[in-house]
């Protein structure tokens, strides 16, 4: 039996599934905001849309502040969901779906709703976009909720819930 | 807009498609493959937020050397920072316990909806009723804050 060199099994134990697929789409995540940003100078974030659209239905003014830009936004979520479909099509061959229970999907969407409008960014807006222009909010922004989902995760896969 | 340029709307569309291609490709747009990195079961997903921060990072750094203004708005490529509070450091801990539990954020859940996932609209429903709960109590909270301010 041919051992494989110490580095090779430790990065086999991190990364079961390699690196290539998380970094390639990470580095097409960035052209996305690129592309965006230089030809309109906006920084675009995923989570502005939560707010935006519902100013469509709301007259509150915390949404009502996102009127001008609620289209665009809408037109970039549209976007994301139509690339995904493509990279389904492509190199999934069909749908997929969870297995994650409903009722954390549900709660734990309530809570970054509410987590991601009061702490001013997302994992694309303070992760991507943020640390991408240095941002010290946006570096803390993320360690903050980088941290406490990892508490959460693993508390909750303590507690016997899966998936 | 009337005013916007006409290229406006299909860039948007364009940089979408690609932000939402890259976020199935990286496979974060399914919820398992998020809790896995989360109970450190797979740290692939490090790459990701790295892959994107690289480029962005390049293109906030150079673009405001090499161009002007944005050609379609006109808009300088000034940093526009967001201001640090303790809200920062709130809201990421809200933010963190519903990732940690649902395993999907924002940008993800629009992107596992385009993979066929439709179960995910529970994150979104989700989503949309923890916004609108934040930003019901934001307008009240400010609304009380004006008419006291008007009473002074």
């Amino acid at each position: 039996m041919v051992l494989d060199p110490l580095p090779l099994q430790v990065a086999a134990e991190l990364f079961p599934n390699g690196i290539s697929r998380y970094a390639i789409g990470g580095l097409l995540v960035g052209l996305g905001v690129t592309v965006i940003y230089l030809g309109t100078g906006i920084s675009a974030g995923a989570s502005t849309f939560l707010e935006s659209t519902l100013s469509y239905v709301s007259d509150q003014s915390r949404f009502q502040q996102y009127v001008t830009s609620r289209d665009w936004r809408l037109v970039f979520t549209l976007g994301i969901v139509l690339g995904a479909a493509v990279y389904a099509v492509v190199y999934q061959g069909g749908a997929w779906t969870t297995d994650v229970q409903p009722w954390r999907l549900l709660v734990g969407g309530v809570f970054v709703g509410i987590g991601t409008r009061v702490g001013k960014g997302c994992t694309s807006g303070h992760g991507v976009c943020g640390v991408g222009s240095a941002s010290k909010t946006s570096i803390v922004g993320v360690l903050a909720f980088l941290t406490v989902a990892i508490v959460t995760a693993q508390v909750v896969a303590a507690l016997g819930v899966s998936p | 807009m009337s005013d916007r340029h006409p290229a406006f709307m299909p860039l948007i569309l364009v940089g979408g498609l690609i932000f939402g291609f890259g976020l199935a490709y990286s496979q974060m747009a399914r919820p398992e493959v998020v809790l896995n990195f989360l109970q450190f079961e797979d740290f692939g997903l490090v790459f990701v937020m790295f892959g994107g921060a690289a480029v962005t990072g390049v293109t906030f750094f150079l673009a405001p050397r090499l161009l002007g203004r944005a050609p379609l708005t006109g808009d300088s490529f000034e940093r526009r920072l967001k201001s640090f509070d303790r809200n920062v450091l709130i809201g990421g801990a809200i933010f963190g316990v519903g990732w940690g539990l649902s395993g999907i954020c924002p940008g993800a859940a629009y992107a596992s909806l385009g993979i066929g996932n439709i179960t995910i609209l529970w994150a979104l429903a989700g989503m949309f009723l923890g916004a609108y709960a934040q930003g019901f109590w934001r307008s009240r909270s400010q609304a009380r804050d004006a008419a006291v301010t008007g009473a002074d």
